[in-house]
């Protein structure tokens, strides 16, 4: 509506004043981009879209909120198949094989062509360009990135005897601490869960960071290959089976992602692990001490990074992919950066979003917003192959089977390598 | 004189049939000839594959388990939401006072948008936080994990659903009932009938036109309205809860095969041809109509 009436406005002044072409020099840019938390995120990337309008009055922005990831592309592509495609939109960061195979965006590479835009193209964390590189180039810039991270409940911490400071390093002090944590009322049922790990929504995403922990990655680099089978991987499976299972920490079957940071809020578990995107909200809504913390390890510390990436649009004019160019440098700059990571909760970028003002200012009054940051020595690539949903569910699936006891970590694990390898191999 | 009558109807039918053609036949035709198709990307031409896509889908466990549930969950919900209706129905159709407060609240859950629904319920279902196992929780049960249990999570989608569903059948019954003849009821009380008999002899009968509308569109129902998993499981725990059509949603637009798509989608509308086929030739002898 509002873009409406701005368009109005400038038509209408523009004809008055007999200056009709002023009108149609303006670029119009339509973009979708995703949410997967929920929150007012849409008014903050309307926010950010409208100052960048503000200073390049010559380009308009017309943002679409898609739903989330999947809808997104969904949206993004059935537009580019009709007569009215958008220039550029935010998407998964893992959909970078399929939107190639559909030969549906450009590298930002051949987009760059002054010094300063090849020095903006290298100034992101490099944890955060391994799911936007493929065959040497770039196709995807990080904006809306995270990673898993833990949240905890410092009373609940303080109550079982535990330092607040010294939250869980290990999975063994994850499971001790656990344990200590977990409070059963007096009928023997659980009033507080020692921990919850999300299992529905993205379990693979989850998963990934257990494996890390363990010293294993999910699939190579090309996305041609995964890797479900591994012992180390199935060992990561079944430390999460035995969470709740044997240690009985964790609720056992499914834990919903979507009410899991509710969960947290009303204080039924000490510790959640989440998207760092949930952070702002969880300060604003918490009536409690809590902190953020890096996953614990078991081989050693990781998570997988994860979120939205910026792609332009092969069907687009070289003027248009110029100003979608412009746009997302400033969506990523310092600046805006750090104003978006301090919005969300999402990371900064680059390392200069943490050189601004804005930002070290809130590390100083809040440091659990570094955490993610920090954790991103220890991070990974998200699950991305070609035929990414397929081979997703397929572990996914896998997950949900040993977590629900239909089947044995390895059995699932193994069915699910054996239908990954049958789809990828035409890949090779 | 006729012919020019013919032209005329046609003229007045043709924006309809348009609309219909464009966004109804063709696009089951496309459907129909692209199952029978196969290309590497969307971008890639399409070859003629004849019926293999037919025998991926007989060898594919995911669509025999979602063929299974969603039978189970028609099976589940459409008796079930039709015997409320009429329940619901009667009660509102009687002459106690504040009937009008009671048939909107049997009519509110039609009202509200399945994806709100679904997002209520979310939070109704969850095991530790939800209204359910808290109410469990005050006389001493520890409630089941609703959603996330593979033996539960059909069922608990199926109980949303008729909850949902009722209230919008109810108003098609309570609508027949208005029409039927008060002279029927006073002949029957004359006769002594009692109230269990004049259910089932005169207004049971009487209200099978209503009963043959609302059961095909309940079975309809039950295979078309997916709303509800996209937000409370997603087909899961490992597809425990998955349907047809959402399965067709997710190969369609997360898998990206629109040929497989076709395939599932080709397979549901036969489905769906059959049944409404059995339902008109079987129950339409026995519907007495006025």
């Amino acid at each position: 509506m509002k873009i409406l009436s701005k368009y109005l406005t400038t038509v209408g002044v523009a004809s008055i004043l007999g200056l009709s072409t002023a009108a149609s020099a303006a670029t119009d840019l339509t973009m979708y981009y995703p949410v997967a938390v929920g929150g007012s995120l849409t008014k903050i990337v309307d926010g950010m879209v409208d100052k960048f309008e503000a200073e390049n009055p010559d380009i308009n922005i017309n943002a679409i909120y898609a739903g989330n990831y999947n809808d997104a592309r969904v949206k993004a592509l059935a537009a580019l198949q009709s007569g009215s495609p958008a220039q550029l939109s935010v998407m998964f960061s893992i959909d970078i094989h399929e939107l190639r195979n559909l030969e549906a965006i450009v590298a930002f590479d051949d987009l760059v062509s002054t010094d300063e835009e090849r020095q903006w193209l290298n100034s992101f964390y490099p944890a955060l360009m391994e799911n936007g590189k493929a065959d040497g180039k770039t196709w995807g810039v990080p904006f809306q990135r995270s990673t898993i991270v833990m949240y905890y409940n410092k009373d609940m911490f303080r109550a079982a005897g535990l330092d607040p400071e010294m939250p869980p390093t290990s999975w063994e002090e994850f499971v001790s601490m656990g344990k200590k944590l977990t409070k059963k009322g007096a009928n023997g049922t659980v009033d507080q869960w020692g921990a919850m790990i999300p299992s529905t929504g993205y379990p693979y995403w989850m998963f990934g960071a257990l494996t890390k922990q363990n010293s294993e990655v999910l699939m190579n680099q090309e996305g041609t290959e995964t890797y479900f089978d591994k012992p180390g991987v199935v060992e990561a499976l079944e430390y999460w089976q035995d969470l709740g299972n044997k240690h009985g920490i964790m609720p056992k079957g499914m834990i919903e992602w979507g009410t899991l940071r509710q969960n947290f809020l009303d204080q039924t578990t000490a510790i959640m692990w989440h998207s760092t995107g949930n952070l702002t909200t969880v300060k604003n809504k918490a009536n409690f001490d809590f902190g953020v913390a890096k996953l614990p390890g078991n081989k050693e510390l990781g998570s997988p990074t994860g979120g939205g990436n910026f792609y332009i649009f092969e069907k687009s004019s070289a003027e248009e992919k110029k100003a979608a160019l412009k746009f997302v440098k400033f969506m990523t700059s310092a600046e805006q950066a750090a104003h978006w990571s301090k919005s969300t909760g999402y990371m900064g970028v680059g390392p200069s979003a943490y050189e601004t003002e804005t930002l070290k200012t809130y590390l100083k009054t809040f440091p659990p917003a570094a955490v993610a940051r920090d954790q991103l020595t220890h991070a990974t690539a998200e699950l991305a192959t070609h035929e990414a949903g397929r081979v997703r569910k397929y572990l996914d699936d896998a997950i949900q089977a040993a977590l629900t006891g239909q089947s044995s970590a390895e059995d699932a694990l193994t069915g699910a390598q054996k239908q990954a390898e049958r789809i990828l191999r035409r890949y090779k | 004189m006729h012919n020019r009558f013919n032209l005329k109807a046609w003229l007045l039918l043709l924006p309809a049939l348009s609309f219909l053609i464009a966004f109804t036949h063709w696009p089951t035709l496309k459907s129909i000839w692209r199952s029978f198709t196969w290309a590497r990307s969307d971008v890639a031409p399409s070859q003629f594959v004849g019926l293999e896509n037919y025998q991926l889908l007989l060898d594919d466990p995911v669509f025999w388990k979602v063929f299974e549930n969603n039978f189970w969950y028609a099976v589940g919900t459409v008796p079930t939401s039709i015997a409320l209706a009429i329940m619901m129905a009667l009660w509102v159709n009687s002459k106690i006072r504040g009937t009008s407060l009671l048939r909107l609240a049997f009519f509110t859950p039609t009202i509200l948008p399945m994806i709100t629904v679904a997002n209520i319920w979310l939070f109704f279902y969850s095991p530790q936080i939800g209204l359910f196992n808290q109410l469990l929780a005050l006389v001493g049960i520890e409630g089941p994990n609703w959603l996330g249990d593979p033996d539960l999570a059909l069922s608990s989608l199926m109980v949303m659903t008729v909850w949902k569903e009722a209230g919008f059948f109810m108003i098609f019954y309570l609508a027949a009932l208005q029409t039927l003849s008060p002279e029927l009821y006073a002949a029957a009380k004359l006769e002594g009938a009692s109230a269990w008999r004049i259910f089932r002899k005169i207004t049971f009968p009487l209200l099978m036109p209503t009963t043959l509308f609302v059961l095909i569109n309940a079975i309809l129902n039950a295979f078309k309205l997916v709303d509800h998993l996209f937000i409370l499981t997603k087909g899961g725990p490992n597809n425990e809860s998955n349907l047809l059509l959402y399965y067709i949603y997710e190969t369609a637009f997360s898998f990206l095969d629109s040929y497989y798509a076709a395939t599932l989608t080709v397979v549901m509308l036969a489905t769906l041809a059959v049944i409404a086929l059995v339902q008109m030739l079987l129950l339409d002898r026995k519907i007495h109509y006025r």
